[in-house]
């Protein structure tokens, strides 16, 4: 049996016994939050840098080029761009779609969301489901659908407004149509995210509050005005600026319905940016209209963050 | 027992070897045998692409090289990005195909091809001057033009309705056979005629369609009518050429023809005047084939009632919108002496009356010495429908942006810088001078180096 006897001084500890002190250290390394917040978000961090990042600041570069992507002009295809009329032209639209669209979406979405949140809690899931469809369907393909709709020759709506004894529209060939024809369809499009954001922040407004103002006899649009609103300015400036981004950027719903016509009226920087530089071949000068967003966008993004900011404070 | 070399061996090795360099004058260098890629224009016709494997792979068993294709659709120009991302990372397919001004675009990353090109010339004789003038780069060819999706846009009509409406027999004007065209005849079919013949089609419920929106059909058109009455927007030496009394003619004559077309022509894309002659409602529009292969299988009724002949002639002359496509060599390709022996055998003869065979007469080769292909003169019905389709007769090619440098004409092609002009005057309708000055504003953009 003496062999089996251990002793424990220090000699006999073999060297893989050793290894836990190390193992300890680590351990004490990954239980550190913030380490193991890091490592998880490694991947997503690799992919933005990737992907979003290094493009970023590709394009900038790229944007600093001449024609041919031989020579450094530094800002000579910004000032080029701001001589244009038909890029004021561009901005402006980019302006009309972007703002009209953010706020009816808002609007739409504010009004379903009460509606669904005022209807029996049984038969929600289903309108909520039912609502969230054109939000589910890849743009591309919706809009291919949309476009057939307002197909400038056999458009299914002049065939209903025809039977109904009214006068065809020309939803795309006339350029005033065309710009509210792209408008509809991104309002339609992106309603269903201000549905969803607006019905969960409706979900969190305490109860207690309407009751309260209910027993001071307020009406439903003073409650609406002086609860519900208040209540949701955060979240509401939040979809605002989220949506002005992505609808800024959008690319989709106007080059299929229109690819910018007619006689460019529709066009937004990211349809002109394309049709600069990948169409006509000059890179550098698509990549300095994409680029025009950029400040338009981080302007707005001050604004509303700052907002954002002050009433948290407030709150807090 | 060693081998004995004698005089007549080593003559007879030699002999050998220059008739392998002759039928292969690329292959036999250091890069014999090994793989190339092709990224290929996806044919909308279906089968075509068959065709063109069919083609490579008979000369990659022959020359023991593997060759593999691509097919990439043009649908949202994906083919001209997939080009511009290899272009970019400097990788990629060995030969690609490129559309229109796409050669220009790539021309620093393209392998010079005067070789192949200049081979070609010589076999079959002088080629289109606007495949020249797109891929022929500062005296250097930078790709060789194909006859895959490479087409014109002539005149499309329906013979019946322009006989029974307008008075104009078109058959009899444009008969399936060049050598019976009687220049008496055909030099009455001019803009003037076509306007004619348009309101009184109007008036019958048969307006003919001719699209006004910002995609290659409608530049196509236009560009073909502003070189028909002397339009140059600029000309090759970067001068702006818009303001003059040719432009103004043109944009007057086209204010009379656009109000007795549809009014929706302003919105279409490229299949909204195919869809236009399909369904039956109009008399004539300015494309390719394509829509009556469309209307053989979707409306035969109509299909059997067309006839391609040329465009109508201007004071300048005649004038037909070519879009031809070419295929270019990447300089980081791998193995280019092969890449070059396989462009000569597609650009043979024998391969392209079988690729225009496979295409129902839609691809149109950039040599004229290959325009009497059979493929014209029996496909139908009716029968000698797409004879005229090539240039016949006193018709010349033309690109809507030409002569202006490459560069430039890129510029206005793809801006539409012509159909938006004519959009403002008589959709908008805006001041002449204003839309001529409009131009004139940006075709000085185009000319930013």
């Amino acid at each position: 049996m003496a062999d089996t006897v251990q002793s424990w001084g220090p000699d006999s500890i073999p060297d893989t016994a050793k290894a836990p002190v190390r193992v300890k250290g680590l351990q004490k390394f990954m239980r550190r939050h913030s380490t193991i917040a890091v490592l998880m978000c490694l991947p997503l961090i690799i992919i933005v840098a990737c992907l979003i990042v290094y493009p970023a600041f590709y394009s900038i570069y790229l944007s600093m080029l001449n024609k041919s992507q031989t020579r450094f002009v530094g800002l000579a295809n910004f000032t080029y761009l701001l001589s244009r009329d038909t890029f004021w032209m561009v901005v402006k639209q980019s302006a009309i779609f972007a703002i009209s669209a953010v706020f009816f979406k808002a609007l739409i979405g504010l009004i379903t969301a009460h509606l669904v949140n005022n209807l029996p809690v049984k038969g929600q899931r289903k309108w909520r489901g039912m609502l969230l469809v054109p939000w589910v369907i890849p743009l591309a393909l919706s809009t291919l659908g949309w476009w057939w709709l307002f197909d400038p020759t056999h458009s299914a709506f002049n065939y209903i407004l025809k039977g109904m004894g009214f006068e065809e529209i020309a939803w795309l060939s006339d350029p005033y149509w065309a710009r509210v024809s792209v408008i509809l369809v991104n309002v339609w499009y992106g309603a269903p995210f201000f549905l969803i954001m607006y019905l969960a922040a409706l979900k969190s407004v305490p109860e207690q509050l309407y009751e309260a103002a209910s027993i001071d006899g307020a009406s439903a649009w003073q409650k609406f005005i002086h609860i519900t609103l208040p209540m949701m300015h955060n979240i509401i400036a939040i979809t605002v600026l989220f949506s002005l981004i992505v609808t800024f950027a959008n690319f989709d719903v106007v080059q299929i319905m229109t690819a910018g016509g007619p006689r460019n009226m529709t066009h937004v920087f990211a349809t002109y940016s394309f049709l600069l530089g990948i169409r006509s071949g000059d890179l550098p000068l698509g990549a300095a209209t994409s680029l025009f967003m950029f400040p338009i966008l981080a302007i707005a993004a001050i604004f509303i963050l700052r907002g954002v900011r002050k009433r948290g404070r407030e709150i807090g | 027992m060693g081998t004995r070399i004698t005089r007549r061996s080593v003559l007879k090795t030699a002999a050998l070897g220059s008739a392998a360099i002759i039928s292969a004058p690329y292959v036999r260098g250091a890069y014999a045998a090994g793989k190339l890629t092709l990224g290929c224009w996806d044919h909308w016709v279906p089968g075509a692409n068959k065709t063109l494997d069919k083609i490579c792979n008979e000369w990659g068993e022959k020359n023991k090289v593997e060759v593999h294709i691509d097919y990439i659709t043009s649908q949202g120009e994906k083919d001209k990005l997939t080009a511009a991302a290899e272009a970019q990372a400097g990788t990629g397919h060995d030969i690609m195909s490129h559309r229109d001004w796409n050669i220009q675009v790539h021309q620093r990353v393209l392998e010079p091809l005067d070789d192949v090109v200049g081979q070609l010339i010589k076999q079959y004789g002088p080629i289109s001057p606007v495949a020249e003038y797109l891929a022929k780069i500062k005296g250097t060819w930078r790709g060789v033009p194909t006859a895959v999706g490479s087409q014109v846009k002539p005149c499309q009509s329906r013979f019946d309705l322009f006989k029974e409406h307008a008075g104009i027999d078109l058959q009899d004007m444009f008969p399936a056979d060049e050598a019976k065209y009687d220049k008496a005849k055909t030099d009455k079919w001019t803009w003037d005629t076509f306007l004619d013949s348009a309101q009184k089609l109007h008036k019958a419920g048969f307006p003919v369609g001719l699209p006004m929106g910002q995609t290659s059909d409608a530049v196509d058109w236009v560009g073909a009518l502003f070189n028909s009455f002397g339009v140059v927007m600029v000309d090759a030496k970067d001068n702006i050429k818009i303001n003059s009394d040719e432009t103004r003619k043109a944009l007057e004559y086209l204010k009379k023809l656009m109000a007795v077309n549809p009014p929706e022509v302003y919105a279409w894309d490229d299949a909204g005047n195919n869809r236009w002659m399909i369904s039956g409602k109009g008399s004539s529009i300015m494309n390719p084939p394509s829509s009556w292969a469309v209307a053989k299988r979707d409306n035969p009724t109509v299909a059997e009632k067309i006839w391609h002949h040329p465009m109508p002639m201007g004071p300048k002359g005649r004038f037909v919108g070519q879009l031809p496509q070419f295929y270019g060599l990447w300089a980081f390709s791998k193995n280019k002496s092969a890449a070059k022996d396989l462009l000569l055998h597609m650009s043979q003869r024998e391969s392209m009356a079988q690729l225009v065979e496979a295409s129902f007469g839609y691809d149109l080769p950039s040599f004229k010495s290959m325009y009497d292909f059979d493929t014209w003169k029996k496909v139908g019905p009716p029968v000698g429908t797409a004879y005229s389709y090539p240039p016949r007769g006193d018709e010349q090619t033309s690109m809507a942006g030409a002569p202006a440098r490459a560069e430039v004409g890129a510029q206005i092609y793809n801006q539409a810088i012509n159909t938006v002009m004519v959009s403002k005057f008589t959709q908008g309708n805006e001041k002449l001078d204003d839309v001529i000055k409009w131009a004139e504003k940006e075709l000085e953009g185009t000319l930013r180096v």
